[in-house]
């Protein structure tokens, strides 16, 4: 009788252990699933249009994989769209223009949300919340009436425009929207919260130990925040940075309400290719490129990281 | 040469000499955080070269002593001098005056050595300096071979050295410890007290500590204050605290004690007589000036109480009780006696004691009895 029990209780526990075992799969399965189905295999689609030429057909590309006439199968892989960007004069200064906007964009969000994440960090507990609404707040309204409004107050017409004519400040409106100061406006003004929300999340983990440690041993509060504050808050000014550069360099939709027409962003180019021009494979292309261009960075820094801290275990263990 | 010139406040206890000049002094001091009080109208004198621990349970305001002489709060009232000089409205980094963090707050960023220096470089000293006395600061806790090592890569041990280097090498008049062994295991723990006491004679810095560990207050201090809501209770040195408590406060924290009250009944030349109600017997205690008729309660140690079967040839300080429980720990063993309704004394006996001469077991009635010397009248 008991050995039966025994053996109950055995195969319940090698039952529940399988369970458990299989559910961490599970579990794991679906977010790798979720990136291979709306991730990789889009972007391995990306990646064969930009391998092929534009054709007058639907869609309007060639295919890779071709039967030829004496059962020759034919690979093409056309590397025009690639040659066509790294040479052409048009691309090269889009990619250029757009990492400088969005690096402008980036330095402007780190100075204003460093700040504003540093004085949610400081006030009490209390009015936290009250600054974290003012902040998010914003964005319970459309994206687009909220790009729209910034038109509305800039334009030659606009409140700002008027109001400094009715002082009589000037007398001609001055040309704030469609330029760059307009656009980086607007683009500063829609990821801020993307930068604000890390810094705050890495500032606030910051032990104040820390900070009277520095004091005590006699550094001013200045000499404490660069000392002690800025280097603690590093991986938050780095996430905050990538997610605010990355979305930016791609952004078309500020650009074009904002941004003048002679301000190239890849975004508005690759628009242009993909609905105006029919030309997919350039588009693609474009897409590869900037991917490369962010994701080799990216992942040369963290394999340095990996490396030193491998490199600070294996000086800790020995 | 700081060998030579080490100052033994220890040995000279300076706080009974009159005409000492006293080094820190803490004047009237009030700490309120909106409704709450920390410390209370608080004054405290403490002399060069000591090491002085402020004792007390959680939320008795040491702590907030210990930060306001760090400069990481203001006085709500009162005045704080070291060495003569007001330093009440300094903020900490003008303070000749370090802390120790009972976290250690090593800054993570940072190696062992950028630690140390960290202080000197605030100082504006020639890097050769710097590096001379990161070097001599590392040599005095012995931690010079761990200079290139970040702090995450040490043991609590290693990480509680640097931090006694990171503060010592500013060379300050006071150095201020927040429990610093708290996050140590046991046996460092014990290892570690002589050594911190042997550090602060070997540099002759004044050492504030704050503790709720009496054990180690007793064992590294030269004087303790005992703290209970904000206030002082009672200043002294450790035997002067632990065997002549002024309060049922202090004599409770320091340890188990005995304690109950009494009547005093008569007066003799450095003794008095008390009827003791709560015992059902006479209690004779020395060193006493008191009012006839007066209520007292009176503490004795539990090591100081005698045990035997036999009745001993004193009829003060004896009553007769019968064992209730024996608790073995090992080196002693405590006995609880019930000697009325509603009393029961502890007893403490060393084991070897016990094995030699003891043959009392549960149930056993016994008489407890102890000398004149062994009591003690609280005032409070």
């Amino acid at each position: 009788m008991i050995r039966l029990v025994t053996q109950v209780s055995q195969i319940r526990s090698t039952v529940s252990d399988l369970l458990i075992t299989k559910g961490r799969g599970v579990v794991t399965a679906i977010p790798y699933g979720w990136l291979l189905v709306f991730f990789l295999i889009p972007f391995l689609l990306v990646l064969r249009i930009s391998f092929s030429e534009t054709m007058f057909a639907i869609p309007p590309i060639s295919p890779i994989v071709k039967w030829g006439s004496d059962m020759v199968l034919q690979l093409n892989f056309n590397l025009w769209n690639y040659h066509e960007i790294l040479t052409d004069q048009l691309f090269l200064a889009t990619i250029l223009s757009s990492l400088g906007i969005s690096l402008l964009t980036t330095l402007v969000c780190l100075l204003a949300g460093y700040s504003m994440a540093y004085s949610m960090v400081s006030v009490a507990p209390r009015w936290r919340l009250v600054l974290f609404l003012l902040l998010m707040l914003p964005f319970w309204t459309s994206f687009l009436i909220r790009v729209y409004a910034w038109v509305g107050l800039l334009s030659n017409t606009g409140i700002i425009n008027s109001t400094l004519m009715q002082l009589g400040l000037i007398s001609e409106p001055i040309q704030l929207l469609y330029t760059k100061f307009s656009l980086v406006l607007g683009l500063v003004y829609c990821y801020l919260p993307f930068m604000v929300l890390p810094i705050y999340v890495s500032l606030e983990k910051i032990k104040p130990e820390y900070k009277e440690a520095a004091f005590d041993l006699g550094a001013k509060p200045w000499t404490v925040f660069w000392r002690v504050t800025v280097p603690l808050s590093i991986p938050g000014i780095i996430s905050g940075s990538i997610l605010v550069f990355i979305p930016v360099v791609g952004e078309y939709v500020i650009p074009e309400l904002l941004g003048s027409s002679e301000t190239l962003m890849i975004g508005r180019v690759m628009w242009t290719e993909f609905f105006n021009n029919r030309d997919w494979p350039t588009a693609c292309a474009l897409a590869v490129v900037m991917l490369v261009i962010f994701v080799v960075p990216i992942m040369i820094f963290q394999r340095a990281q990996a490396q030193q801290q491998l490199l600070s275990e294996d000086e800790h263990a020995a | 040469m700081a060998k030579a010139k080490k100052l033994k406040a220890r040995d000279l206890e300076v706080w009974q000499d009159p005409k000492a000049k006293p080094y820190i002094c803490i004047e009237n001091v009030t700490k309120r955080f909106g409704a709450v009080t920390a410390v209370k109208n608080l004054s405290l004198d403490i002399y060069q070269g000591e090491f002085f621990s402020l004792l007390g349970g959680s939320g008795c305001g040491k702590t907030t002593l210990l930060r306001l002489l760090a400069g990481f709060e203001a006085p709500s009232s009162g005045r704080i001098y070291i060495d003569g000089v007001d330093i009440t409205d300094r903020p900490a980094y003008q303070r000749p005056v370090n802390m120790m963090f009972q976290s250690y707050a090593l800054f993570p960023h940072m190696t062992v050595a950028q630690n140390v220096a960290f202080g000197l470089k605030q100082e504006r000293l020639p890097k050769g300096e710097i590096q001379a006395r990161v070097e001599e600061g590392l040599e005095l806790v012995q931690m010079v071979n761990y200079m290139h090592r970040r702090p995450d890569q040490l043991s609590g041990g290693q990480k509680q050295r640097v931090a006694m280097a990171r503060s010592l090498v500013k060379r300050p008049k006071l150095l201020l410890l927040d429990e610093p062994l708290a996050a140590l295991d046991r046996n460092l723990r014990e290892r570690t007290q002589f050594e911190l006491v042997n550090i602060q004679e070997t540099v002759g810095v004044t050492f504030v500590m704050v503790t709720h560990d009496q054990e180690e207050a007793m064992t590294m201090s030269s004087r303790i204050g005992v703290m209970e809501d904000g206030q002082l209770r009672q200043i002294g040195e450790p035997h002067e605290v632990y065997e002549y408590p002024n309060s049922r406060f202090v004599a409770d924290f320091l340890g188990a004690n005995n304690t109950f009250d009494g009547v005093v009944v008569a007066e003799e030349k450095d003794c008095s007589h008390i009827e003791s109600e709560d015992l059902g017997c006479k209690v004779k205690v020395a060193h006493t000036e008191l009012p006839l008729g007066s209520h007292v309660s009176i503490a004795v140690r539990p090591e100081k109480i005698m045990m035997s079967k036999q009745k001993p040839d004193q009829s003060e300080n004896c009553v007769r009780g019968k064992i209730q429980d024996i608790a073995y720990l090992g080196d002693v063993s405590i006995y609880h006696v019930r000697v009325m309704l509603d009393i029961v004394l502890m007893v403490t006996v060393t084991n070897r004691q016990r094995v030699m001469n003891l043959d009392v077991t549960w149930d056993d009635a016994v008489y407890l009895y102890w000398e004149t010397e062994s009591g003690v009248v609280l005032n409070a």
